[in-house]
């Protein structure tokens, strides 16, 4: 029960480590590639905290095996955006005060990523249920919502300018 | 919550993985998505020895509606399910269902085949397979067999597969009628309190055809064939819903737990049955 | 005035001062991942430890057996209380003057209690090693019960305690007995009691639950041998504290302990408290010389660090014939755990409990508290509340609405009756509180008015109607409550923990170009310090709140204080930065005057400068005094620019608010829709609305969560039922509630910007509103009380009990 090869892209960049086969992903992530946006909440699969985005799905990676993400592109709240260039829905969060600690937030903004890219013109509702996959303890999540309606109307209305 | 080590095996065929699962017997666990499994390997209440992940295993994915025949690979997942229109077509039972388990991120990795296959009585679509009377196909060393859904549980994480089994796929007549899902939860993420499937199909005014299977009710799903015959050659009227629900009240076994006490919970599994029957009716 | 000078509003809006809903400096690092929380620490050759906890809630422990664990390759060391019995560390002093064993000696008390503390190169290695220490227990009778627990013939549960008589609080009249705490006028109270026209006697229960910050509780502590220093970065709401205990307990000075708290995770109380986890990660790294990182499981967070409330309140209210209320009586069982590790001041053993006559007129009052002990895990901290308030709050406004139906009046209608008035502040309450302001009646019809309470009151009765008539299965509940907090621990004269008087500090340092920065001795957990406080500053000394960094959490640098929790930031630290600001401004004059040549009392302030009196023309702004004060020699006045102050409060503060919910209930299942849930809040001065708002929307989902279904439930065997974020009721968003805030502004006259503080306010004030709603909605078919929380079964027995499922 050694160590496995394990080959993963993460927000671009490709990874080779060794790593046992029961590492959590959020391990791999945390400790061996320094990646600490996601984070641990429950490790129960319940507070998705440590939500990142796989492959095209949000995922939560302390409920996925190291070995299980062999081979998986990932994308990271660190992914999103850049000091420079900040995505506009870490842009949305501040401006309606959608976090407060910021423990949940990089899970909360990388699952509004993909929530947004399958749903890009949701209804408040819509939000909450699509959104149901991360527990907030500060907020309420009243601001969280706005900010991703908010988040959501830019982007379409930056894709409508571009048309 | 750190799980035990394992070998780890990712076998490209459903030859190759039974192969592996014979290989190791009881030492070695099949994850799809690995929603349930996972989290009792973290707290160190499954041991496994020999994880073998069927993700490399093409023949295991899809949805495919022919006719009306319904085949769903054993690794489709609840996502896949809900965004599935020829599957919303044919059984969209499925969809309200799925969208009722777990949230988001379970759902884009959670399989039908995990849920069905692990015999935990608090999944969905072991009840609601029932409901369908789908059949199970197994693939193991002597080869493939079928299992209805309606035979293959045995008690709380005791099937009809044996360890050397795998669930490849499941496949079932789409049905006729209206439809139902009815789940009672405390949240999201949560196993149901009650939920029941219901399918009814009218001729005129009157119901030809029932079926209702009751989840995390029993140790197993409760196809409740009494049940639905109550409701059959009647006009859904009050006392064909009361006599199914008493049928339906008899054949359950629910257990006390953080949801609440047994009185509880039978008196809700009657309250989510008349309102599936009720819905299932108006669509008929 | 110069014609290049703006307008005074402009100026004063640049600043971001108060008032502004600017948004959060911190959200920058927060939204990009780039958080500093302590488990993202990473120190060269850092160890990981991590515990063997108690399966069972009393037991022997007759060995323990760790060459197994210590065989495992990468295990370094595990450690009992044999190893740490000569330290003297295998106990620690608890905030309430117990001790508390840090291993397990000799037995243990509670599920999930520290047995032996595994260090190992890595968590995979430690959990494994984990599993392979042999203990070996002696199962002993379990008592959960509080008042099971006070019969002759329960077990001892503390043997160390036996024959002592005499506690930290008093005398104990019963093994398992901790402490009587007793307010007010006892005659009296009876007195009045048996001579009133009306008495409602009812048993209010405050379950036990758990403040579960999404981050558990963790460090890394760094033994550094070579300079004898000793680093810990950890989950602390009160660093300058947890470094003073550290200093007594482990006898290393405590100018060579450093004490950082990080960026925190949530902490609602939770992380008060000084945990094993912390002694033990200390030791090992003392031990081995390298770091020891230890963070906690949820299940361990939720099983083994420090719990809420588990109030027993029973309570009589008195009042006339026509609903002016006229006595108060309370008997409280406090059901404090295992060890009392209470985080209150140390002569409030029950906390501001005796804030119980809420925000009514009540002459005569009395309260006894009795702690006592359980198998169950320690704490009883405020959990986003200001120690024990929530549970006062929940109890006057249960006990309001019992007495409404005793005397078959309308609650909004009894409240008002007896609120304090506006006219009768600074109030002395029955208890001993001085209430410093308040307008309660404006507030209450202020929100009458918005949710438009007597429409609601008719749709109820026609609803009511429809129910007996069989037309729906739903009722409909308004919860409401008036509620007044007592915030801002504390006055050094009555308030201290462990010794160390409650003031706060700030240290405040002018750049020569004009930016800022400031140390407090508090610890933001998502409350937003480094925003608000420079909001203060801003207003105070005419600087930009965007060239103003705040600083907090590093016990090297920062200047002590007592730290965040009990809403004391704002009211204690937030006086303490306007106080700096101050004596900034008095020497920023000084400096003007001299500048403009003319005498100190010829200059006046004027949003961001000092203009000479009489010639607006003639001005020094503040950026260009401190240059000068880096650049000038001026006569009898230092160069440079700073100021600190440490801030006693001279007494508390008391924000209050009125808080509507409006509740669908379905009879036959037992499950709710909150259909509109009203907050109104008086906080004093706003600095941020935005924030304000914010905490309020956070405070009240935590009391939702509360309300109507979390708790920390155990079974007779003390096994905890509710470990895991499966049966821990922590709402999504999509059973969050959506709510509507407002507020009126009483300012605080003692506080020197008016400020009360929030962050808890919504948490205490909205359980009740949310549990007066259930109740509320049963009330025409005869329920008077009903436990929390509300959760589906028992809201479901309620309507059976009632008869109501026909």
């Amino acid at each position: 029960m050694g160590k496995m090869h394990i080959k993963v892209t993460v927000n671009g960049k490709q990874h080779e480590l060794l790593a046992e086969p029961r590492e959590l992903l959020i391990h791999v992530l945390r400790e061996e590639l320094g990646i600490t946006g996601p984070h641990i909440g429950c490790e129960t699969s319940h507070c998705g905290a440590c939500t990142v985005d796989m492959d095209g799905k949000s995922v939560k990676s302390c409920t996925v095996f190291a070995a299980q993400a062999n081979g998986a592109n990932i994308t990271t709240i660190e992914g999103l955006g850049n000091p420079d260039g900040l995505h506009v829905l870490q842009q949305m969060f501040k401006e309606h005060h959608g976090l407060q600690c910021g423990f949940c937030t990089p899970g909360m903004i990388t699952r509004a990523y993909r929530f947004l890219q399958e749903n890009p013109d949701p209804t408040e509702e819509e939000v909450r249920f699509g959104m149901a996959g991360n527990l907030c303890r500060c907020t309420g999540y009243q601001n969280i919502v706005k900010a991703i309606l908010a988040a959501a109307a830019e982007m379409n209305a930056a894709k409508e300018a571009a048309q | 919550m750190i799980p035990g080590t394992f070998d780890y095996h990712r076998p490209d065929s459903v030859e190759a993985a039974v192969a592996l699962l014979a290989e190791h017997g009881d030492e070695a666990r099949a994850i799809a998505g690995g929603h349930s499994l996972i989290p009792m390997m973290k707290l160190r209440m499954a041991e496994v020895q020999h994880l073998v992940d069927l993700q490399g295993i093409t023949d295991l994915k899809g949805i495919k509606v022919d006719g009306g025949t319904v085949t769903i690979g054993a690794m489709a997942t609840q996502h896949e399910l809900i965004a599935s229109e020829a599957l919303a077509q044919a059984a969209p039972i499925i969809r309200e269902a799925a969208l009722q388990i777990a949230d988001p991120q379970v759902r884009y990795v959670g399989t039908i085949g995990g849920n069905v296959a692990n015999g935990d009585p608090g999944n969905d679509m072991p009840g609601l397979m029932q409901c369908l009377d789908a059949t199970y196909v197994l693939v193991g060393p002597e080869g493939k067999r079928d299992v209805q859904a309606r035979d293959f549980y045995e008690a709380a994480y005791f099937t009809a597969r044996s360890d050397d089994e795998l669930l490849v796929s499941i496949r079932f007549t789409a049905p006729k009628g209206g439809y139902a899902y009815e789940k009672q939860k405390r949240k999201i993420g949560d196993y149901a309190t009650a939920a029941a499937a219901v399918l009814i199909a009218k001729d005129g005014g009157t119901c030809s055809s029932a079926s209702i299977a009751m989840t995390n009710l029993s140790d197993t799903p409760v196809w409740c064939e009494a049940a639905a015959e109550a409701l059959v050659g009647t006009s859904l009227d009050k006392a064909a819903v009361d006599a199914a629900v008493a049928a339906m009240t008899g054949a359950i076994d629910p257990q006390e737990d953080n949801r609440g006490p047994v009185d509880f919970k039978k008196h809700v599994a009657g309250v989510v049955l008349r309102r599936a029957i009720e819905r299932a009716a108006s669509r008929a | 005035m110069n014609e290049m000078t703006p307008p005074k509003t402009e100026r004063a809006e640049a600043l971001k001062g108060l008032g502004s809903s600017r948004k959060r400096v911190e959200d920058a690092r927060f939204t990009q991942g780039k958080g500093n929380y302590v488990d993202d620490l990473k120190l060269p050759g850092m160890l990981f430890g991590d515990f063997v906890r108690s399966p069972y809630a009393h037991a022997r422990v007759k060995s323990i057996n760790a060459d197994k664990a210590k065989a495992l390759p990468g295990v370094v060391a595990v450690l009992t209380a044999a190893d740490l019995a000569p330290l003297n560390l295998h106990w620690m002093p608890t905030l309430a003057g117990d001790k508390q064993m840090v291993l397990a000696d000799g037995k243990v008390l509670f599920q999930g209690q520290e047995v032996a503390f595994v260090v190992a190169e890595d968590r995979y290695i430690a959990a494994d090693a984990v599993e392979l220490v042999e203990v070996e227990y002696e199962e002993l009778p379990v008592v959960v019960d509080p008042f099971k627990a006070q019969a002759d013939d329960a077990p001892v549960l503390r043997e160390d305690l036996e024959g002592k008589m005499e506690g930290a609080h008093g005398a104990r009249r019963h093994h398992n007995h901790i402490f009587t705490w007793e307010q007010g006028d006892k005659d009296a109270t009876e007195s009045v009691l048996g001579s009133a026209d009306v008495v409602a006697e009812e048993m209010i229960y405050y379950h036990r639950t758990h403040p579960c910050p999404l981050e558990t509780c963790g460090c890394v502590a760094s033994m550094d041998k070579v300079n004898g220093k000793l680093t810990v970065h950890g989950t602390f709401q009160a660093p300058h504290a947890v470094r003073t205990v550290a200093s007594l307990i482990s006898g290393i000075a405590e100018h060579n302990i450093r004490i950082i708290s990080p960026d925190i995770g949530g902490g609602f109380g939770n992380k008060v408290g000084v945990y094993p986890g912390y002694i033990c990660s200390i030791v090992a790294s003392i031990v081995t010389g390298v770091p020891v990182k230890w963070i906690e499981d949820r299940m361990e967070n939720l099983m083994a660090t420090a719990f809420a409330r588990d109030y027993w309140m029973q309570g009589k209210i008195s009042a006339t014939k026509d609903g002016k209320i006229t006595g108060l009586w309370c008997h409280t069982t406090a059901d404090h755990g295992a060890f009392d590790a209470c985080a209150d001041p140390s002569k409030f053993p029950a906390g501001f409990m005796n804030i119980c006559t809420g925000s009514y007129d009540i002459p005569t009052a009395y309260l006894a508290v009795d702690g006592v002990y359980t198998n169950k895990a320690p704490g009883g901290v405020a959990y986003r509340c200001s120690f024990r308030v929530t549970e006062a709050a929940y109890f006057i406004e249960r006990m309001i609405e019992v007495l409404a139906i005793k005397l078959g009046m309308d609650a909004a209608e009894l409240r008002a009756k007896n609120f304090i008035r506006k006219d009768q502040f600074p109030y002395q309450s029955a208890l001993g509180w001085e209430y410093d302001s308040g307008d309660y009646h404006t507030a209450w019809e202020k929100a009458l008015k918005a949710v438009d309470y007597d429409g609601l009151r008719k749709e109820q009765a026609e609803r009511v109607e429809a129910f007996k008539r069989g037309e729906t299965r739903k009722l409909l509940g308004i919860g409401l409550t008036h509620f007044t907090e007592i915030v801002g621990a504390g006055p050094v004269k009555n308030c201290d923990i462990l010794g160390l008087g409650m003031f706060d500090s700030c240290e405040i340092r002018i750049h020569p170009t004009g930016s800022a920065i400031a140390r407090l001795g508090t610890i933001s957990q998502g409350q937003g310090h480094a925003t608000t406080f420079a909001q203060i500053l801003a207003s105070e000394i005419g600087l930009p709140a965007d060239d103003i960094t705040i600083e907090e959490g590093d016990t090297d640098t920062a200047p002590y204080g007592l730290g965040t929790y009990g809403s004391r930031s704002t009211p204690v630290a937030g006086a303490a930065t306007a106080m700096a600001g101050r004596k900034i401004r008095a020497k920023a004059q000084m400096i003007a005057a001299y500048l403009l040549e003319v005498h100190d009392d010829d200059v006046e302030w004027d949003v961001d400068r000092f203009v000479v009196k009489g010639a607006p023309e003639r001005f020094k702004t503040m950026k260009e005094i401190a240059f000068a004060s880096y650049n000038q020699a001026i006569p009898g006045v230092e160069p440079g620019l700073e100021a600190v102050s440490y801030y006693d409060p001279p007494n508390m503060t008391y924000p209050f608010g009125a808080y509507i919910c409006v509740m669908e209930i379905d009879a036959d299942t037992g499950e709710h829709e909150i259909r509109q849930f009203y907050a109104l809040d008086d906080c004093g001065t706003r600095i941020n609305p935005m924030i304000i708002e914010g905490q309020v929307h956070g405070g009240a989902t935590e009391g939702y969560a509360i309300a109507m279904g979390q708790e920390i439930a155990y079974d007779d065997m003390g096994n905890v039922k509710t470990g895991t974020l499966m049966d821990f009721f922590l709402p999504t968003a999509w059973e969050t509630p959506h709510y509507t805030t407002d507020h009126t502004v009483t300012p605080s006259p003692h506080h020197p910007i008016g400020a009360k503080g929030v962050g808890e306010s919504p948490n205490v004030g909205s359980v009740p509103a949310f549990s007066n709603a259930v109740h509320d909605a049963f009330r025409a078919f005869g329920l008077v009380q009903s436990h929390m929380p509300h959760d589906q079964w028992r809201i479901w027995t309620v309507a059976r009990d009632l008869g109501l499922h026909g």
